[in-house]
This record gives C-alpha cells, structure tokens and sequence, in this order.
C-alpha cells in the first residue's frame, strides 16, 4: 500500500467511520466547504459535533484549494455545545 | 478551482435548493441545453436543509394530494435514476387527533386520499401503539396512517439533483447573490449578481425563503412570508423506537427517527417569527423535549445534540405558487411551499421544468399561478403544522 493510499483509510470522522480518501473525493468534485461535506458526510453531525474531524477537514480543503487554512469557512456551530439529556430539559423548574 | 463565467444562458434559476436543483435536473433532462443555477450560499443552505425530512401524501386538498403521492413516487426510485442513496425510509406518517373534530377532518383527509389512490387509512389506537412501540397517547381520540409516507435526507436527495444536473451540463455558481433582475418590456433580460450578470430569457425564482424579495427585482409583488421554525435532533438510539412520523396539528409537534437513529423534532413556533433571522431559543428547547418526554416516556435519558431553526416560506392558503408570472414574460416561480418545499420539490421542479419546456405540464398546476389570491380563489389546506 502506498504512503496515498494509507492516507486515504485514515477515519477522519469516527462518530460516522468517514474516512480521508472520502473527503479528498467530495472535495476534488467541488464540494469544497466544511458545511457541503457535512451535509453529504455526516461529518460534525455526530455525538462528538465536529470537535475530532473539523480541524483536520479545514486542513485538506486549504491544502486541495491552495489556500491558507485562515481563508477556510470553519462551517456553522450549533447548539447545544454538549448534549443534554431530554428529560432534564423538560424538567426544569417552573415548567409544566 | 477557478470556474468560467457563463455570460448568458438559456435559463438561469435563483437558488439551489431541492426546488432549484430539481427544476435544473429535469430541464437537462428534457434537453435544454444551457442552464446556469445560482445560490447567495451552497446548496440547501437555505430552507431545505433545515427542514425536517418528512415526505407524505397525506394531505387535505386534491391538489396537495397528487403533487404528495406524486413525488412518493419519484422518490421511490430516485437512488436509481440519480445514482446517489438519498436516504429513503417509508416508515409512515401516524397522524394523532386529540379532537373530535380534529379526528373527522383527518377521516375526510383519508376519504379524499383513498379517491386518489393513496392507501392511507384510519388506525385504533392498539395498532397505532404497535406501529410506534414507544408511543403513549391515551388522550388521543384517532390516528390515520400510511405506511409510503416517510422520510428522505433533505440534503443527500438535493447533493444528488445538483450532482446528476452538473453531469448533464447544469452550471451551478455557490456564493453568487442576485442583485437585481433585468427587465425590459415587460419580458426579463438577465440577472445582475455579486460576481457579474447573465443574460437569459427565462428565469426562476427557486429563491425558498428570500422569494418574494426576487420576485420584487423583477417588479412583481408576491404575498408570500417567510417564517421560522424551530427543531432539534438527538443522539442515535436503537432504531425502531419511532419508526414512523408521529404528527399533529392540534398536539403541535412532528416526531420522528431517522433512519441512522436520532430522534428529529418540531413544532410551529410561537409568535410565528418573521424576522428573518435564524437563531434559537432556549424555550423551544424546553417545550419540544417536554412534548417528546411526554409522547415517548423512554426517551427521556436519550441527548439533544443540535437545535436549529429555518424559515418556511408562507403562501396566503399554504399551497404553493408555480408558474410564470402573467405580469413580467419569462419569469418562473417556484415558492410558497409553506414548510413542505422539500417533499414536493421532486414532483414540483418536474412539472415547471415540463412548463418551461412544453407549455403544459403532466399534473395540471394552472391553479397554483399566484394570480389566484388576486381573484381571491384561494385553495386552503387543512393538514399543515
């Protein structure tokens, strides 16, 4: 196996097993930012929301596109920043 | 990756959304030759990908009915003619009435449905619980269900429309917003946009959210409103816990697990925000997982991972607006879909693709020209949350 190749089975996203030779692909079709590889991917949709996979991904789309890695959208956080159990947000006080 | 710009097309749509990139896929697909997409963000970046993933053909109008079952249809066998998984899951749509006169609207629903060849039908409340295992609604007084109704990944199905156009020839340009529309005599011209202009003598407005403010560049007035909505999504859980959509009008809410395993959830917001801004509160957060905790009691120890909010583009009798403008020649619009753009977007983008090509369409849609709100012949539907 060559060096590339090795690089292309490397799991970038473990929350949903995506892996770096997926990524470069979706990348050099033109789906080049974090949010358009998060819609087709799932990566940064999973339990860990991105915090294991997004620095990596930004790094790749900087590197394919030729551009500093400052220049790369980071793509949208969202809320909650850590998951919260459902009962414990039906619950609080003063609620029904 | 630096593209060439296209300087005129035969047909240029605003927004690439699933309406967008499906009216491109089936102009292709009918031959025509030059058609350039434009999206202000990516593709569904702007309502589509924020909407709930529900397809259905349970509806109360006739009109809503065919278009409903006509794109369960296409959906069936999208994976095939696309080439891509779009993450189909037919689990059904359990409707839940807690009204009697809820309850008989949804049997009239079922009774218009069943005419046009939908097999909905009303369930008891012991197949409703056997249907959604988790299911509690003692207070509940009817259910309607139909099993082809679901649920397809609202970005997989549209990447896949965009994919497939962009094989065909389609030119999409990202982060390029239309600044004006030029009309002359009362036929359009062409698009200005924020990277150059493109001469066209048709263009859509595919626009979701921002419609009627495309629909203004070219001087037509739409009364149509963009509203937001809330939502959330949990961590997965064993699937099967609520394999259908479980949905009602009265109890407010959609509930459903998607087919990797989280639990997806909305309702209609309070206030109905017409801001356009897309923020989220912490009280809808509150209320929804309340709604959850008290249909499907287990849930309570399962996570929210994420809440967003998105915009659902309001028509006068929540039924959509397609067809070309009568004022300004030319000028297509596909709007208005009232928080189910993405279910009909496969049927939709085929019927105006076939107005544009042919002058006619396979489902007669002459009804849903926004000229009808004018004449004050408004077809409303009943089932919408």
């Amino acid at each position: 196996m060559t060096e590339e190749e090795k690089e292309r089975n490397v799991i970038v996203c473990r929350c949903e097993e995506i892996t770096m030779g997926e990524i470069r692909d979706w990348i050099a079709r033109g789906y080049d930012t974090f949010d358009e590889l998060k819609h087709i991917l799932r990566v940064g949709m999973g339990p860990c929301q991105g915090r294991g996979c997004r620095e990596i991904i930004l790094r790749e789309i900087a590197k394919m596109k030729n551009v500093p890695v400052s220049q790369v959208d980071p793509g949208t956080f969202r809320p909650p920043s850590k998951p919260v159990k459902l009962e414990l947000l039906a619950k609080k006080e003063g609620g029904e | 990756m630096a593209e060439e710009w296209k300087r005129s097309a035969d047909v240029v749509i605003i927004g690439a959304g699933i309406q967008g990139c499906s009216i491109a896929y089936n102009l292709a697909k009918l031959g025509v030759k030059d058609v350039v997409v434009i999206d202000k963000q990516i593709p569904t970046a702007g309502s589509t990908g924020r909407c709930a993933a529900g397809i259905r053909a349970q509806w109360g109008t006739k009109m809503n009915c065919q278009l409903g079952l006509a794109s369960l249809e296409i959906l069936e066998n999208l994976h095939e003619e696309l080439g891509m998984d779009i993450g189909l899951h037919q689990g059904g749509y359990l409707m839940v009435a807690y009204k009697e006169s809820e309850f008989e609207q949804l049997k009239k629903n079922v009774a218009l449905q069943n005419s046009l060849g939908i097999t909905s039908r009303v369930v008891s409340k012991e197949e409703a619980y056997e249907i959604c295992p988790t299911l509690s609604a003692e207070d509940a007084v009817g259910f309607t269900y139909h099993h082809r109704d679901g649920h397809a990944d609202p970005f997989l199905t549209t990447i896949a429309y965009h994919k497939a156009a962009s094989e065909k020839g389609v030119r999409f340009y990202k982060f390029t917003e239309c600044t004006s529309i030029k009309v002359k005599g009362g036929e359009v011209k062409g698009v200005v946009t924020t990277r150059g202009e493109i001469d066209a003598p048709i263009i859509v407005d595919a626009a979701g959210p921002y419609s009627q403010h495309i629909a203004a560049m070219a001087g037509i007035n739409l009364p149509l409103y963009s509203e937001r909505h809330e939502i959330l999504v949990t961590e997965p859980v064993e699937f099967g816990v609520c394999p259908c959509m479980l949905m009602s009008f009265s109890g407010n809410y959609y509930i459903q697990q998607r087919p990797i395993g989280s639990i997806i959830a909305g309702c209609s917001p309070e206030g109905h925000p017409e801001d356009y801004s897309l923020g989220n509160t912490w009280n809808f957060l509150e209320h929804m997982s309340r709604v959850i905790v008290r249909l499907l009691p287990k849930l309570g120890g399962v996570r929210v991972v994420r809440q967003w909010s998105g915009m659902y583009n309001m028509s006068p009798d929540k039924q959509p607006v397609i067809g070309e403008s009568k004022e300004v020649k030319g000028f297509y619009i596909s709007a208005g879909f009232s928080g189910h753009g993405f279910m009909f977007g496969p049927i939709s983008g085929k019927l105006l693709a076939e107005l544009i090509v042919t002058g006619t369409s396979s489902i007669p849609i002459d009804v849903l020209n926004y000229d009808r709100f004018e004449r004050g012949e408004l077809i409303e539907e009943p089932a919408v949350v």
